[in-house]
């Protein structure tokens, strides 16, 4: 180590590059997109299931926000699901029904819920954080469940009216503006997420989660930060919610059941956590095999998800995309040292 | 204005039923480079965690550049200038040194809220940063995951997160610990280019460190602080030998 | 005044029930920080081994008990040896998900088993019906319930604190490295005490069955209550274990007597509150 070494122009260049690089859009993921647009036109599509699948990774990706770059398990995050699909409800039965506008309201609704969520939960960790994120679950649920005046109880709200998309597309029982509207909105928002993902707030996420204590010690404000993760989480977890209210014009308890947000963590941890990715490529994997499952044995498929779920966390303890990641690194390592 | 930046009065602590200082009065002075040295167990960390915060006294006030911070949260006194490292190595596992150093960059100039754009957009920080690591030997790392550095460029990366957010006060427990000694005086002499009003408060085992590089040394001991005085005299001092050996 | 008496008489005994079926949880979180929620499977299991040693082969019901303890102790000693034991270092979502998997599993099984309604108990004639204690009409299976959770109480604790084996489960919950090092066979003490823990929360399963129903979803059901006691007692705590089940045991059936309109949201309310206030629970030590 000399005294002074200054970074010559090609190292710094090099830093520049490196987090370019990072940003940069992959081949695979324009493949992945134009793939999921691409099912529309496959012939026999069910077109409400893609939709529900689409949705389903939404959903997921905003839990990724929270668990994969925070690092905040949270066993209740169909709170912010359930919230945003009841206020999309009630914006379709009192008139509200233009559905863009609609679901902005939603978003924000559970955005100011989320922010509240993570102002209570910065300061426990641990058992203690699931136990908290799980009881908010349950006393939302037991409300929703009991206030019937309201919300309709088990039956869940009725009379649901849904405008055409920018007044011209009506949602129909083939679900193509079902299959459009689910795809693009969520194409956005997975666009946010992504400049969140790769800006300083979302490298200032992921040192929280490595190290909160050294986080603090650098003059990050990282309890501040937890509200925020929150409510961003919660704002597309609600636009998820909303988006299938008006897609289905039907909302019921089950939205923001316990249930549900145990399936959403289910499904991220299936694809993996972390990776931007994991909760579409979960979600495709969980709700296909739901579909098919429940088809075969409407009793025990829940066996299966459960053996999955297990399965997945002994043997590809990440989740299977980084797993496929590692299997195809240690792939393209191994080329160089073929005979040439 | 007076010389001192740093200073405790009558600062209690204990952990439970153990009492670690009865009530410790210091000073640390601008551009001072201090020495704190006292047997294992003396509470030299536990005056860090008070000091920069991540503990709370139980009595007594702790006042930086003039200002009472007893209350205040360990990133305001952050803000402040006040800045450390830790005595056991608290580093980002899964980030490499350049995002890491990139942190505390973003962190120091108020951009880590920034939410809408690349982080590639930050050129001046990296620039800083990738400097920063070329200064420390460290710019051929700075793309390998932080867990998988060696242990001594993992102790310097460790400083360099501190030295990055340009610190007024620095506090370093242990820099040296499980450096070979020429690591620990490359460490040591890069500590000496930091601007001279910087203060350095730096807790050390190793005493040919200390007796080269410090101005005073602050001697610690079971719930007190024994002495404060030259190298020289420390050095010559029985009261020293007698802490450490009967400790 | 004698209502208030009985409807608190039955909160106590289903406290007394909660407990058993949750101390196991509490101790093994507090030994090797694992996170079972398959707790509350080895509850159903418990049910489900009474009605079956009841209802098919006629045995007694004083003599099933033993049985389910000693059945249900196996089972989760197995379970923990061939799965659990792999992943005491993982963290708490890891160990959550994979016994959340494995309660699906037990669902799915049970349903496959004993069918999906409810099982149907005859419950010896001495423990149906009712007696007089100080001018109080109470329940005869109760007054069971309560006499048998207070002796299981008492046994735990005085176990814990005077036994010598009791002393090495201390040490490993109090510090799991020192115990290990101080040369005592820390495996052989975790797969003992999940066996005891699942023994007794067998029997919580198989002595609440007649009172709260048995079905397939008894774990989803009942999974919450224990994890409340635990989190709230405080984990590796028997006595905070046991308050937290007396209090949610005595809060639950007076909240459903006298505001039936709110079910349960008064407990989840009280609990996330109480653990935003005590994160570690009542006699639980701080991390
Ligand atoms: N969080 C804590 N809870 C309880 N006791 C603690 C805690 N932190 C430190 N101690 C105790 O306080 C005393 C002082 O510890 P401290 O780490 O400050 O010593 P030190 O002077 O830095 O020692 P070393 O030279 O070994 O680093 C020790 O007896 C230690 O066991
Ligand atoms: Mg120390």
């Amino acid at each position: 180590m000399s005294v002074m070494e200054p970074a010559p122009a090609a190292v710094s260049q090099s830093g520049h590059d490196y987090f370019a690089t990072l940003a940069r859009w992959k081949i695979w993921e324009i493949l992945f997109w134009a793939a999921l647009a691409g099912c529309y036109f496959v012939p026999e599509m069910d077109r409400m299931l893609m939709s529900r699948v689409i949705i389903w990774g939404l959903f997921a990706m905003s839990l990724d926000i929270l668990l994969g770059y925070r690092g905040i398990p949270s066993l209740g995050h169909a709170v912010f699901f359930g919230t945003g699909a009841y206020v999309a409800g009630f914006c379709g039965k009192y008139g509200w029904s233009e559905p863009i506008s609609a679901l902005f309201f939603a978003m924000a609704v559970a955005a100011a819920l989320g922010w509240l969520t993570g102002k209570l939960v910065q300061r426990v960790a641990g058992v203690g954080l699931l136990m908290v994120t799980l009881g908010l679950n349950l006393i939302l649920f037991d409300f929703v469940l009991r206030s019937t005046d309201l919300t309709g109880g088990d039956d869940g709200l009725q009379g649901i009216v849904i405008a055409p998309v920018l007044n011209m597309f009506r949602f129909d029982i083939y679900g193509r503006t079902a299959f459009w509207y689910a795809l693009v909105v969520s194409f956005i928002l997975f666009i946010a997420t992504r400049i969140l993902v790769n800006s300083p707030f979302g490298l200032a996420l992921i040192g929280a989660r490595e190290n909160p204590r050294r986080m603090i010690t650098l003059g990050a404000p990282v309890e501040g930060d937890v509200s925020r993760a929150f409510m961003i989480a919660a704002a597309i977890a609600g636009a998820a919610g909303a988006l299938l209210t008006q897609t289905t014009q039907t909302v019921a308890p089950p939205t923001l059941s316990f249930q549900r947000s145990a399936d959403v963590l289910v499904i991220l941890i299936i694809g993996g956590a972390g990776r931007l990715y994991g909760g579409f490529i979960g979600a495709i994997v969980f709700i296909l095999l739901q579909d098919y499952l429940s088809s075969i044995s409407p009793v025990y498929w829940y066996f299966w998800i459960g053996l999955l779920l297990v399965v997945i966390v002994s043997f590809f303890r990440k989740g299977l995309l980084p797993s496929l990641d590692a299997l195809l690194q240690r792939f393209i390592k191994r080329k160089p040292d073929a005979p040439s | 204005m007076s010389g001192i930046i740093l200073e405790t009065r009558h600062m209690r602590m204990a952990f439970g039923g153990l009492v670690i200082f009865e009530g410790i009065d210091f000073a640390l002075r601008r551009g001072e480079r201090h020495a704190i040295i006292g047997p294992n167990g003396a509470g030299k960390t536990t005056f860090v965690n008070l000091v920069t915060g991540l503990l709370k006294p139980i009595s007594g006030t702790i006042w930086l550049d003039g200002q009472d911070v007893t209350r205040q949260s360990p990133q305001q006194r952050v803000k402040s200038g006040l800045v450390r490292t830790f005595q056991i190595n608290s580093l980002f596992k899964a980030l490499n040194p350049l995002e890491s150093v990139l942190l505390a960059l973003l962190e120091r100039d108020g951009r880590g809220r920034i939410a809408w754009q690349k982080v590639a957009a930050e050129k001046q920080q990296i620039d800083e940063a990738m400097a920063l690591l070329a200064r420390f030997g460290l710019a051929g790392d700075a793309y390998t995951l932080t867990d998988s550095l060696a242990y001594g460029k993992q102790r310097l990366l460790e400083i360099v997160l501190a030295l990055a957010l340009k610190p007024k006060v620095l506090l370093l427990d242990e820099p040296a610990a499980g450096l070979s000694t020429q690591q620990g005086h490359e460490v040591f002499s890069q500590l000496a280019n930091l601007p001279g009003d910087t203060a350095i408060l730096f807790i050390e085992h190793d005493m040919n460190l200390v007796f080269q590089y410090a101005d005073i040394v602050s001697v610690f001991a079971a719930g007190s602080m024994v002495l404060q005085d030259s190298p020289e005299n420390v050095r010559k001092s029985p009261r020293v030998r007698e802490v450490y050996l009967g400790a | 005044m004698a209502s208030i008496l009985t409807v608190l008489f039955n909160g106590v005994a289903y406290g007394f029930l909660l407990f058993v079926m949750s101390v196991g949880l509490s101790v093994t979180l507090g030994m090797m920080n694992f996170v079972n929620l398959a707790q509350a499977s080895f509850s159903m299991l418990g049910g489900y081994i009474l009605v079956t040693a009841m209802q098919s082969h006629g045995l007694p019901f004083l003599v099933c008990l033993p049985i389910v303890f000693v059945l249900v102790g196996a089972v989760s000693v197995i379970v923990e040896r061939l799965i659990f034991r792999h992943f005491y270092k993982t963290d708490d979502l890891t160990q959550v998900l994979l016994t959340i998997g494995l309660v699906f599993m037990s669902i799915a099984m049970a349903t496959y088993f004993w069918g999906g309604s409810y099982q149907r108990f005859d419950m010896p004639s001495w423990i149906i019906g009712q007696k007089e204690i100080f001018g109080l009409t109470l329940e005869t299976y109760r007054i069971f319930l309560v006499g048998f959770g207070a002796v299981m109480a008492v046994a735990l604790i005085f176990g814990l604190e005077r036994t010598q084996l009791g002393a090495m489960v201390r040490a490993c919950v109090d510090n799991r490295r020192v115990a290990g090092a101080c040369g005592l066979n820390t495996e052989l003490i975790f797969a003992f005490t999940f066996a005891i823990g699942g023994g007794l929360a067998g029997l919580g399963g198989a002595l609440s069955a007649n009172l709260l129903g048995l079905d397939p979803n008894f774990p989803l059901r009942y999974l919450v209550y224990i994890l409340i006691v635990v989190s709230v007692g405080g984990m590796g705590t028997i006595t905070g274990t046991l308050i937290a089940a007396l209090t949610l045991g005595i809060a639950d059936v007076l909240g459903k007597y006298y505001f039936p309109q709110f079910g349960s949201f008064i407990i989840y309310l009280l609990t996330v509150a109480f653990m935003l206030w005590r994160p570690h629970g009542l006699l639980g030590r701080g991390a």
